[in-house]
């Protein structure tokens, strides 16, 4: 079975406030996959439901082809690293280890004792009395050597410096490689994780906005600057994500592949062009709710 | 020779490119073996199937090929191949980009001419 998780139209409302609105996307196996999106998008939301802490409001929704509510074949498999993870108050990390080591089939003890030296963790300290980063490190411990089928992590380094966040990435990529698994990795900062993600789902307004091969989306985009008119009539036809008027001069940023023909148009109108990193693209197309497709100014 | 990837251009490409870098000025042979798509992926900190990616559009390109068990290796005849390409490539980039600008600027033929000339004693 090739698809971890398959998500239907699903739909998460409160009252009358809908978080998630009829989602549907599949996580296929073994691939590390980027949930991305600004906070309050519906992220964690869409995690809870997969995971099965919230039942959804409507619409299918299949973990390792099951229904994953009290489902233990399906719950076993998954592992859920939260933001804000609560542990017994007089648990000690080691205590943590411990019961993870019970309840994860594949857990690596081996791995787990080299990542709480790698992070510096003191294994009889009570989880109370932790820093805010060293508690975030258990919760990356704890999802790495659990080795689960379905390993997500929500943002999962609070109060982690960026040596840290460093190291996770590095023991992320090589246990991955040895060890491939689907991964969920839900952050919203994009430029640190986006080479490592296979695949990138953005969620925005509680919907999917983008469901894409993490390399079809880099080169995906591109922005032209020059004086506004020749800048319009340049982008007249084009799918604009942005424009920034600046003095007399307009930039702009552009969805679709830049033809050699385009390429030539612009060196005629005098046209600077740049590429927009995927970090860009994102910021562009979730910052604003103004709908700028076609071009031509309104 | 960066080692920083960018993210604004497909990361295979981008592998594809330091390896044929690499095969150019001799820093990986021919019939020597090229690391592993995991080697690429820890030290680049990249997803492995893009290192894999890269990998295998070489190989398609006959740059490189796969002994079985083993891994890939470069091609004899592999750096002559990637020269001839780049040249193609060097055109496009920095000749017709320099006549461009050149042009832009108002230098003409002769300018540039007795430019290149300096640029070459440096």
């Amino acid at each position: 079975m090739s698809n971890v998780v398959e998500v239907s139209r699903l739909t998460k409302s409160y009252g009358n406030v809908t978080a998630v609105s009829e989602v549907s996307f599949k996580l296929e196996a073994d691939k590390i996959y980027g949930l991305l999106g600004r906070n309050g998008a519906g992220k964690t939301t869409i995690m809870h439901m997969i995971t099965a802490q919230l039942f959804a409001t409507s619409g299918v929704l299949k973990v390792f082809g099951e229904e994953p509510y009290e489902n233990s074949r399906v719950l076993s498999q998954i592992c859920f690293i939260k933001e804000s993870q609560k542990y017994p108050d007089n648990y000690t990390v080691n205590d943590v280890l411990e019961l993870s080591s019970s309840l994860f089939p594949n857990w690596d003890r081996e791995f787990a004792n080299d990542l709480v030296k790698d992070f510096q963790l003191p294994l009889k300290r009570k989880m109370k009395k932790l820093s805010r980063g060293m508690h975030s490190s258990v919760g990356i411990i704890v999802g790495l050597a659990s080795r689960a089928p379905l390993t997500i992590f929500d943002e999962p380094y609070l109060g982690l410096d960026a040596v840290a966040r460093a190291l996770f990435y590095d023991r992320l990529i090589e246990d991955y490689s040895e060890n491939p698994r689907t991964i969920v990795l839900s952050t919203h900062l994009i430029d640190e994780v986006s080479r490592l993600l296979e695949h990138i789902i953005v969620i925005d307004g509680g919907k999917v906005l983008i469901n894409e091969d993490a390399e079809e989306l880099r080169g995906s985009a591109y922005s032209v600057a020059g004086t506004a008119t020749a800048v319009e009539s340049f982008i007249a036809g084009k799918t604009v994500i942005s424009r920034e008027p600046f003095g007399v001069l307009l930039t702009a940023g552009i969805t679709g592949r830049l033809s050699e023909q385009d390429r030539k148009k612009a060196d005629a109108l005098n046209l600077a062009i740049s590429p927009i990193s995927l970090q860009q693209l994102i910021v562009q197309l979730t910052g604003k709710k103004t709908d700028v497709k076609g071009g031509a100014p309104k | 020779m960066t080692l920083i990837i960018d993210d604004s251009r497909p990361i295979f490409v981008q592998i594809a490119e330091r390896i044929e870098d690499d095969i150019i000025q001799g820093r990986l042979p021919e019939e020597s073996q090229v690391p592993s798509k995991n080697e690429f992926a820890s030290f680049y900190q990249i997803n492995p199937a893009t290192a894999a990616k890269g990998v295998n559009l070489l190989v398609d390109e006959g740059i490189l090929y796969k002994k079985r068990g083993i891994g890939m290796f470069v091609a004899t005849g592999a750096r002559a191949v990637l020269v001839e390409k780049r040249k193609e490539q060097f055109f496009e980039q920095y000749v017709v980009t320099m006549m461009r600008e050149a042009e832009k600027l108002g230098i003409s033929a002769d300018q540039l001419t007795e430019m290149i000339r300096r640029g070459e004693a440096k």
